[in-house]
Formats: structure tokens, sequence, C-alpha cells
């Protein structure tokens, strides 16, 4: 099923990629006198872009040394790292019978946060570098904290107070960089200092590959939520929360507390998710930091099914998209959004429609509609 | 007049046959009652004719000639109506509009016709003598009256066979005195009417002839003038004691559980339950009996702490609650069997051992520093599903595939396996087969032998009547009266609908 | 949409805190903006329109007496209000207040210069008209219990499928394209959480990424080196009705639009009408409330819901086709900015009704337009916190805080016949 997915989803880029090349149509136009012209262009096209796209993300045949044949990898790993602890938050949330569409909101605030503690504090290695992920956490709890309360205190729902707090966000970032405190030496406005070498993720095995200690943290973090959510009385909790409402209340637990927890933790990990880009390979704090990191989290925790394991699968598959399509667009000029369009369609074909049958099956139900009507006898 | 047919129907859900090669045959102009347990089949039934579901194999005829009903429209088109138990009324559309969706005169451009519809709800209260409040929206009306307008709505389509699915449930027994009349009256008037019910003693009243099914087949026809006994062994297979074996109760029994003057608004103040007093002694079980509705589920989540009452004072073995959480509650040895067990007793998607610590996770026994002890989890599992006789292939199996029976006792075991000082149980026994529900008897009566106190609600008067040791009504949010097993059941059914005892 | 935590003293709590919430704001308003600060300086409003003929001159309101009058007068509301106990306040209390804040912020922030207030109506109408039109989608499909989050998509699409026809094609060409593009993402909607059942929210959410994504790939692979034959699209002119268009204030705003405002009230005076009184409007109601209901009723749910939902995309392209051909012409890559999330809001605060959905538009068009005319003339406040203000308000409508209201019964259920 998710073979069969990602097969339609690579067909129907493939289509976009030749209808929208220059050289493709030309030869289709010539059609009548060169048939064959017409669909080897359009293999062509496609055969180049998608090559430059596998090349990006795992390796290039053509490697003169050890580093360039592990770069690829090296820079899906990268990609992937972000994705797997924002996907890990969507997935939680799901978990818990919620849908944090906040993680973009959240995701810019915890890289916000890890930056200004980066570059402006002057701590000792190791402890610099945790205090930058303590403050992300804090920061994308607390933007995760927000529309729990909203939603336990008010019943406004999450969906569209997070993607409000998403704008919030980005503009809070704006305004921060338009302060004194953000302004870095001899630049305009408009991106921050650099953050401290004490405070940077430390590359695994150096040597030009990016690939650093933000993936071995993020696995961690995928371990840690599975035991958070199955080996612990919190996860039960939650677990019971996003499976019954009601009957996680007549068993005698705090619904709006545990509500409230399952955001403020989903935002943590979105925190931590912005922390690594930022951390790991950003550096610097600008309008343009985490963009689109909490959208491609939930994109992840579809394709993985609200699973662990499926999302950081999915993670490291979406991070190897988004590693190639840097080199396909360098390569073949053919624009990188062409990724969002694959995993769009990757999640619109499997994950959305399987999805209903599983983890929302109880929350429909919890709002009164049963899945298997029509028959029985009452 | 309209004489209707089933032959050999049958309609499967997965491996289990809900219809088994059913024959029917409604004579025009004749109350055909339809009677079985909850779960033998009457609502697959009447779903396949109203065109809601289609049988797998099997003949419908009318009037001698084969239809083919795929949707309700059909089912419409070709003369039979449906009433079903839960309205499908539009709570906030007005009578009318209730009356003629679907069917609804449009002048040019699909503009409705309001005056025409006006008037034919008018002309239809007139004709059949069923007085209705035509610009009322539907969620202003009480329950009697929406019926009504369920009736008129089948009626206005010209329903030639009208079918009742389980009409009375949710009416005092004066609404259904009035409800039989207007069946008497549409049979004057030449229509046919299935009446389907489990109750006996309606089922004799109302009926020119009555078919008794079973697990999806017809096991027997009768005639009104059957006895009920000969009835309820028809209906579940073998002869059955509807009485239940009870010790005595415990003398000179202390208080468990004292309600005095609680009161509970509602959020535009309105009160939803006034002036409750209520004494309930240890190992004795008090039956609330009352139509749905009336103050009921009020009064279950104040004794869980799920609503805390606007004012007076609830007393558990002495203490003050009032202002206690759910969870407090639940520490106080309160337990809780709830009317849905799927919507709220159970999570479907947990596992039979992970549901019966829902309410106890917490505790030292489960858990040590926040982490889940699983070899107590699991023994846990294991010992409760031998003591209550769940049947699973193991007790990993997730709770949603478990039978009515066996989901019940899930939720019995859990709430029953600690010690209890009040069990609240709702409708302990609705949608289970007549053994489940003996079994479900049974355990409740061990509690009270074991001096828990039991507040027992039920729609059911024979419930009520089989395990009370005292019953109380409950009519708009008031204890109406008090009654005894002993009391008439006409007395409780007057009090039910809102007399003074 | 629930608190999850309702109970019946939190409820009575919210009912009584209000009339004191709106007692404190309006001492807090007559305090800081007539006693403190600078309550002497005026703010100039001009009402005619700019090219006008007619010259009514200008209006000029000092901060300090604006903000005591509008201080006080909120006061008086809250006291009302609190008569009123134990009932609900109505709600018309709380926009009048709303109103009164608004003026005086609006006087604060523009002291010492001079607004143009038939430039600030025609801003806000021209601010609202996209919203309106989401909005009015979203009426279509949550009416008839449908949850569209993927308005913001069909904006995108409509947006981009309106430029590049319109370049190549024509105007009108581009106006229907523009609107069938919105309907397409509607129908695959409409298929996947219709008939297909799956989760509407979800659903909707992918399908604006999808959006995002092969509109911006597209803008770079089609547009970028095409700019002539694609990326330079005609617009609609202004049609000036003679008179009436130098009215004071509502001269240019109304009647010196383009063709999409006119279609756009056309919409909304027969969605609010049908709703109501046509067949149709019937039974969309019902089908939204009870689902089971008009099924047992004879009406094909599936199909109904199907048919709004795609109607609703076609209404949603149309706001596209305004962003871009009604309005600057060129698509650029995420042009709605979140606008058909913001019209989500709006037709939240505007009560799932078109009438409703109308007032809420103009608030939010009415937010953008002050903001943009703020920043031209500066104001003491960073443009970054006066763009949030409309984000900031939709958490405060959908928290609830400015009078709540319930949704159709069966919104966002999937219903499975």
């Amino acid at each position: 099923m998710t073979a069969l997915a990602l097969v339609l989803a690579f067909a129907i880029g493939a289509v976009i990629i030749a209808v929208s090349n220059e050289v493709v149509l030309e030869a289709w136009g010539n059609f009548g006198n060169e048939p064959l012209r017409a669909v080897e262009a359009s293999f062509e096209a496609v055969g180049e872009a998608y090559g430059a796209l596998f090349e990006g993300a795992l390796f290039d045949p053509g490697a003169a040394s050890v580093t360039e044949f592990f770069a690829p990898i090296s820079e899906t790993a990268v990609a992937a790292t972000p994705l797997i602890a924002s996907g890990l938050a969507v997935t939680l949330a799901f978990r818990s019978g919620l849908f944090n569409i906040g993680g973009e909101g959240q995701a810019i605030l915890g890289a916000a946060a890890s930056a200004y503690v980066g570059f402006h504090f002057g701590l000792p290695p190791v402890i610099h570098l945790f205090a930058a992920l303590l403050a992300a956490t804090l920061a994308g709890a607390a933007w995760g904290f927000v529309p729990g309360y909203l939603k336990v205190r008010t019943g406004a729902h999450e969906v569209i107070t997070t993607i409000m707090l998403n704008y919030v966000a980005g503009l809070l970032v704006v305004y921060l960089l338009t302060m004194k405190a953000f302004e870095r030496v001899g630049r305009s406005a408009g991106i921050s200092p650099l953050v401290a070498g004490n405070a940077r993720l430390p590359e695994l095995f150096g040597g030009g590959l990016r690939v650093n200690a933000g993936l071995i943290l993020v696995l961690c973090l995928a371990w840690v939520v599975w035991w958070l959510l199955f080996r612990t009385t919190l996860g039960y909790g939650l677990r019971a929360v996003g499976q019954n409402r009601k009957a996680a209340r007549s068993g005698g637990i705090d619904v709006g507390a545990t509500v409230i927890g399952a955001m403020s933790i989903s935002g943590a990990l979105a925190g931590l998710a912005g922390a690594c880009t930022m951390l790991g390979t950003d550096f610097a704090l600008s309008s343009e930091t985490a963009a689109g990191l909490g959208f491609a989290g939930i994109s992840v925790a579809l394709l993985g099914r609200a699973t662990v394991k499926g999302t950081v699968a999915a993670g490291f598959l979406f991070g190897a998209l988004q590693a190639g399509s840097i080199q396909m667009q360098a390569a073949t000029g053919t624009s990188a959004d062409l990724v969002t369009v694959i995993e769009a369609l990757i999640v619109l074909t499997i994950a959305a429609p399987l999805l209903m049958a599983r983890v929302f099956r109880l929350r429909a139900g919890d709002a009164g509609v049963s899945t298997t009507s029509g028959g029985w006898s009452a | 007049m309209m004489k209707l047919e089933l032959r050999g129907i049958t309609k499967r859900f997965g491996s289990v046959v809900a219809n088994d090669g059913i024959d029917l045959l409604v004579e025009a102009g004749e109350v055909h009652c339809l009677l079985g347990e909850n779960g033998a089949g009457k609502s697959t039934l009447m779903n396949l004719l109203y065109g809601m579901l289609s049988p797998d194999s099997g003949e419908i005829l009318i009037d001698d000639r084969p239809v083919h009903l795929d949707s309700p429209a059909s089912a419409m088109a070709a003369g039979i109506g449906m009433v079903h138990q839960h309205f499908t009324l539009v709570p906030p559309l007005t009578v009318a509009e209730n009356i003629v969706l679907g069917d609804e005169h449009g002048g040019r451009l699909g503009w409705l016709d309001r005056a025409r519809a006006k008037r034919e709800v008018a002309d239809l209260v007139e004709r059949f003598g069923l007085e209705v409040p035509a610009a009322s929206t539907i969620e202003s009306l009480p329950v009697g009256i929406r019926q009504r307008v369920e009736i008129l709505k089948a009626l206005r389509r010209d329903a030639r066979l009208l079918i009742l699915d389980e009409p009375t449930a949710v009416l005092t027994p004066h609404e259904a005195d009035r409800l039989f009349d207007v069946v008497r009256q549409l049979r004057a008037d030449g229509r046919s009417i299935v009446f389907i019910s489990h109750r006996l003693a309606e089922v004799r009243a109302i009926s020119d002839r009555i078919t008794v099914i079973r697990h999806g087949r017809v096991v027997g026809e009768a005639d009104p003038v059957t006895t009920e006994v000969e009835l309820a062994s028809m209906m579940v297979g073998r002869t059955v004691d509807l009485a239940v074996e009870k010790p005595p109760l415990i003398e000179q029994a202390g208080t468990a559980l004292d309600l005095e003057g609680v009161s509970l608004l509602g959020e535009g103040g309105e009160p939803r339950l006034a002036d409750v007093n209520l004494t309930l002694r240890t190992g004795e079980i008090l039956g609330v009996a009352g139509v749905q509705g009336n103050g009921q589920a009020e009064l279950v989540d104040i004794l869980l702490g799920a609503e805390h009452p606007t004012s007076g004072t609830i007393r558990l073995g002495g203490e003050e609650m009032q202002g206690c959480s759910r969870r407090e509650m639940l520490a106080a040895e309160v337990g809780y069997v709830p009317e849905d067990r799927h919507a709220e007793g159970l999570i479907d998607g947990f596992s039979i051992a992970e549901n019966l610590i829902l309410d106890q996770y917490r505790a030292k026994r489960f858990s040590s520093a926040g982490r889940l002890r699983f070899d107590e989890i699991e023994g846990n599992a294991d010992e409760l599903m031998s003591k209550f006789d769940i049947r699973a292939p193991s007790r990993d199996t997730n709770c949603d595939t478990l039978s009515g029976g066996n989901a019940q006792k899930v939720v019995l075991a859990r709430e029953l396996s600690r010690e209890l000082r009040l069990l609240v149980a709702v409708e302990p026994t609705r949608g289970l087969d007549i053994g489940s529900s003996a079994f479900v008897y049974k355990q409740i009566v061990d509690a009270r032998s074991r001096g828990t106190a039991v507040v027992l609600v039920s729609s059911d008067l024979d419930e009520i009547f089989s395990l009370a040791d005292r019953i109380v009504v409950l009519y708009r949010g008031r204890v109406t009266g008090t009654a005894t097993p002993s009391t008439d059941r006409d007395q409780v059914g007057l009090m039910m609908a809102g007399a003074a005892a | 949409m629930n608190a999850i935590s309702a109970s019946a003293t939190g409820n009575m709590g919210e009912t009584r805190r209000a009339p004191f919430a709106l007692i404190v704001a309006g001492i807090l308003l007559a305090v800081v903006l007539g006693l403190t600060g600078e309550p002497s300086k005026s703010a100039k409003f001009a009402i005619s329109p700019v090219d006008s003929n007619i010259n009514l001159g200008s209006i000029s309101l000092p901060v300090g007496v604006v903000g005591l009058i509008c201080g006080a007068l909120t006061v008086a509301l809250g006291a009302y209000a609190l008569t009123l106990l134990p009932r609900r306040m109505p709600p018309w209390i709380l926009r009048t207040a709303f109103g009164l804040i608004a003026v005086a912020f609006l006087v604060w922030a523009a002291a010492g210069n001079s607004l143009n207030l038939s430039s600030l109506a025609e801003a806000s109408v021209v601010g609202a008209l996209p919203l309106l039109l989401g909005a009015l989608a979203g009426v279509l499909c949550e009416r008839s219990g449908v949850i569209n989050i993927a308005i913001e998509g069909q904006f995108l699409f409509g947006a981009f499928a309106a430029s590049v026809a319109a370049s190549a094609l024509g105007l009108w060409v581009g106006l229907v394209a523009g609107s069938v593009a919105g309907g397409l993402i509607g129908a695959i909607l409409a298929y996947l959480a219709v008939r297909y059942a799956a989760d509407q929210v979800i659903v909707g959410f992918v399908l604006n990424l999808l959006a995002l994504g092969l509109t911006s790939f597209l803008f770079t692979q089609v547009i970028v080196p095409n700019q002539e034959a694609f990326g330079s699209p005609p617009t609609f002119s202004p049609i000036d009705i003679p008179v009436l268009s130098e009215l004071p204030i509502v001269g240019p705003a109304l009647f010196d639009q383009n063709v999409i405002l006119y279609i756009a009230i056309a919409i909304l005076v027969a969605t609010q009408l049908m709703l109501s009184r046509s067949r149709w409007g019937l039974r969309t109601r019902a089908v939204g409330e009870s689902p089971e209901a008009a099924q047992s009723a004879g009406i094909d749910v599936l199909r109904l819901r199907t048919r709004n939902v795609i109607a609703g995309g076609l209404i949603a392209g149309l706001a596209g086709v305004f962003l871009t051909i009604g309005s600057v012409g060129a698509f650029t890559p995420n042009i709605s900015s979140g606008k058909g999330f913001i019209a989500l809001a709006v037709l939240i605060f505007g009560r799932w009704s078109p009438g409703g959905s109308l007032l809420a538009a103009l608030l939010f068009g009415f937010a953008e337009a002050v903001e943009s005319a703020l920043s031209v003339v500066g104001s003491p406040i960073p443009p970054e916190l006066l763009q949030m203000f409309p984000y900031l308000v939709t958490l405060v409508v959908v928290a609830g805080l400015v009078g709540r209201a319930r949704p159709p019964a069966a919104d966002g259920k999937p219903f499975i016949p």
C-alpha cells in the first residue's frame, strides 16, 4: 500500500515535471513529425530530475572521495533530523486525540529561543548546548500550552488557534529581529548574530559531512516518546484521552489537564525540531528560520500513521526527498517545490483515508458518529 | 390497503447472521407485532424494509409483487413509512419544515412554498387528530409530541404500512396509551402497522398478530391471547424465571449515601435537578425510575463528581462530598457502570488488560514512579478474566471486538474488583441477551450482599422491579414519588408521568 | 467545539465575567487615552473621496475626548449588561463595545496625522472581499456538515489558474478558470472526505500543502520563464457608477469596484435567502444538523454534501481570482498568505451565516485597512505587531470571548449511509 502510493506519487510528479518542461513541450508540439522524440524528451527530463534527486539523497555514483560518497546520505540525515522531531510532535498529539497544526510556530519560537541563548550567552561546552536546547523546549512548550489551554477553557478548536498562533509566531520573530538584542554587528537588520560554537550540535564525523549530534538526539527523542506513550501512566492517560475522552473522564482522568499537557509536550518536541535546525545547520535566526518545518512534520506523522517507528521512517524518507530536491534544483533547474507536491500526494493517497480508519475512528465515535452505522439491531 | 410479505430474508454482517431466512406476512389493516429481545434482529429487519440496508438474499413483496428497496426514498415511494426508535428529526428545524423535508413543494427556482407547507400540516393534524404546533422547533417539544411529528411525517408521504420501532421506549405510560389510540385509529383507517417491541404487556395489548424472532430467525407466531409467560419463553428460547434471588437486607445497616436538597441549574439557569433528597443504606439497591431525560443523567453525574450541585449536600458514609472531583469520588470507592459501554465504559482501542486498570492505573499496585507495572497489569487481567468469565482470545484483545456481554463483563470486572461503598449502574443490561443479563444481575446482587449500596438507573421497569429494594421516580428533575417492588406498577407509571404520589 | 471541561459553574462564571470585563476595559480606555499620554493631540479624518468634486472637509478628533467618551460608553454598556444578569449578555452589547474600543484605538493610533475615511472604507471592502467569499464557501460546506479547511488552497489554485488563463486567453476565461480551479480542490475534498469518509481536517490540510507546492512549482517552471505569455495578465477595471461613486465614505468602496465585488454581493444575497427559503437551503440545514434524519426523509446526504463542497470550491476559487486578476494581476507564490485561514475565522465569527460572515469580513478588512494606513502615516506601534492584529482577533473570536456560536451539529463528522 505504502509502496503503491510512493510509485503513484512519483508517477504524478513525473507527469508534472514533463508538462512543465520547455523542451518536452516543444517536442510534443512537434509530435506529428517526430513522435519518438517527444516521448524521449519526456523521459529525459523526468530521468534527469529524478536522477539528480536520487544522487542528492542517497549516493553519487561519480563520487571522487569517501566524503563525497557519503555526503548525500549525510545531507539526508541532516534534513531528516528536524523532520523526525517535528513529526514526533504531531504523532504525540494525534495519539492524544489532538491535531497540532501549530508545529510551525512552536518550531520557529524554539529556534529563536535556542538562537538567543546560543549567541547571547557565553557558557562552557555541553552546558551551553543544553541551555540552548532547554530554551527551545520551553519556548515550544509555551506555544503549545496556549492552544491547549484555550481548548480546555473555552472550547476553541486547536486547529484554528494553532494556525493563528503560527502567524503570530512568525511575525514575532520578524519583530524580534528589528530589536537591538537580535542585531548582528555590521549587518543590516533581518539576521541575528551567529550561535556560539559551544552551543552548536557537534558534527558526528567532521570532514565536511554535516550530519550532527541532532540525529542522535531525535532518535533518542523517538525512543522517549514511545516509552512515554506505552510504558508510563502519563502516556496511558494521553492515549486514553486520545481514544475516548468520555471513558477517560469516567476513569478519573483529568481530561483538561491531559489535553493541555499533550499540547505542551507536543510543542516542546516541535520547539526541539526548531533547535535542531538552528543549532545543527543554520546558526543564525532569520525570518526564514524553520519555515515549513511544522507543516512537514504533519506530513511525516501522517505518512508514519501516527506511530513512532513510522514517523522515524517517514522522517528519513522526506529528509531524503528534501536533500535530493536541492541537488535536483541545482543540477536540472527543476524547482524544489516539486518535493512538496510529491509529499502531499503520498500523504493524500495513503495516509488520509487510512488514518480515518485507525487513529480517528474513536475520535469520530466520541463525536457521536458510529462507523458501523445502519446494521445491527437495537 | 397494503399487504406486505417477506420471503427468506437473510442479512449477514461479516460472520454474524443478523437475519436468517425470515418469512413474514403482514395483512392489510392489521397491527403486526414483531417481538424479540434486544439483539434478536428486529431492527436489522426493519432497516432492510426501509431500504437502509439490502438483504443478502430473499424477497420483499408488496401486494404480491416483488419490490426492490435500496433507499429510504424508494421505501417511501412503495408506501412504507418508518418511525425510528431514535427520532429522525432535525432539532433546530420547525415541525412544518421537518414534516415536508425531503418532499417539499417548491415554487419556481426551488423556493419553498411555506404557506402551503403550513396548510398541509394543518390538514394532516385535522385528518388524524394528532395535535402538533407547526411553527415550533423540534428541540423545544417534549418527546411525545416529537413522536407524533414522526408519525405525521410518514403519513404525509401516504405511508400505507407504518413501522414503529420500539415506539414506547421514550414515552411515559400515559403517552404510550395515547400512542396506542393513534395506532388503533390508523388501523381503522385501513393502514398496516408493524409494531416492534420487547415489552410483553404492550405487545399483547395492541397487536392483532405476533411474530417472535430470536437470534435472527422467526421462532413462532402467536396471537394476543397468548400469556406473557408463553411469549417470554418463545422470545428467549427457554422458560425463564424473571425473579432475581436476593438475600434479605442487612439489618440495621448504616447510611451509605445521603443526598440533601441537591439542586443543579443548567447553563441558562433552568433547574435540571431540584431539591433531591435521597438516603441509601449499605447493602441496599435503590432503583431510579423515570422516562429518559428527567434528571437521571444529572443525578448520575453528581454522584460521580462529574458535575457539582448548585446547592445541597452529598454525604458518603457521613463525609460531605459535593465539591469532589471524579478522581476523588473514585478514591472514595464509588464505582460506575455506564449506560453506553463503548462510549463511556471502555476504551475500544485499548486491550482488555489496559481497560481493566482504567480507574486504577495510577494506584501503587499498577504503577511505580509513573511507570506502568506490566506484570501486575497482566496478572490482574488473567485473574479477572477467569473470575468474570470474560471470553476473548487473550488479555491483549482490543475491546472493540468483544460482544456486548463480554464488554459489559470487562466493565463489571473492573468496577467490582475493588472495594466499593457505592455502585452507580445505569441501564446495566441494555443490549444484552438474557444470559448476560442474568450474570449482570447476579453480580449486582452479590455486590449488595457484600454491603455495597447500589443506585440503579433504568428505564426498564421490569429491571427495577426485580432488582431494587426501594424505588424513587424522577420527573423533570424532581423526585415525584417513592415506591417498593410491591407497589402497583400503574402507580409508578403515573409518577413517571408527573403525578404526585 | 464545546469546552472540554464545561461545567455549569464555569459557564455561569463566564456569563458573569463578561460585563465586568467591559467595565474594566472602559475604565482602562478612558484612563489610558483620556488622561495619560498625549490627550490633546488630534487625529484628522477627511470624509470625501480623494478625487471627488464635493469636498465635505474633515473632522478633527482629540484623542483625550474620544478616549473619555468611548471609555464611558463602554462602562455604561457593561453596567447595563450587569442589570440583565443572570441572563447572558446579548451579542449587540459586545459588538458595540468592540466598535467603541476600535474607534478610540484608531483615533489614538492616528493622532497627529490625517486619514481619509473614504479611502479607509474602500481598503476595508477590498480587504474584506476575499475573506467574505472564502467564508461563503465555508458556509456552503459547513452548513451541510463538511469542514473545509482547504479554503486557503482553493484561493491559491484559483489565483494561479486565473492569472495564467487570463494572460493566455483573456480576462473572463481567467475568471471562469480560477473559479473552476477552486471547485476542483473542492471535488477532491468531497471525494475523499465525503465519499471516502476520511478525516475532513486532515484531507483539507494536505490539499493546502498540495496547492501551495503545485502553484509554487508551476510558477517557477512555467510563469517565470514565460513572463510575457503567462506572467502579465490583464486585470478587471473598476466600474465607476456615476454620482454614487462620489458619495462620501461609501462611494469608492461600493460604487467604484470591479465586477468581482458585485458577483460576491450577488452570491451573498443568494446564499442568505436560499439557505432559509429554498428547498436546497432546507435540505442543506437538515443534512448539516442531522444527516440521519435527512437520509430517512429520502435525501441523498452524500450527493448534497458533494455538491455543496464543490460549489463552495467554486466560490473560494473566485476569491483567488480576485487576488490576482481582480487586483494586482500577476501571481506570486503563496499570494493568499493565510487569507483562507482567516476566512475560516470569519465564518466562525459570522456564526456560520452569510450575513454574519459579511459583518465579520468587514471587521477584518477594516483591521487590515487601518493597519496599512497607519504603517503609511507612521504610528506608535511597530508594523509587525499591527499585522498580528487580525490573527489575535481571530484567537479571541474562536476562544468565544466575543460571543460563541453553535456550529451545525453534524459539522466535521463523516456520514456513512
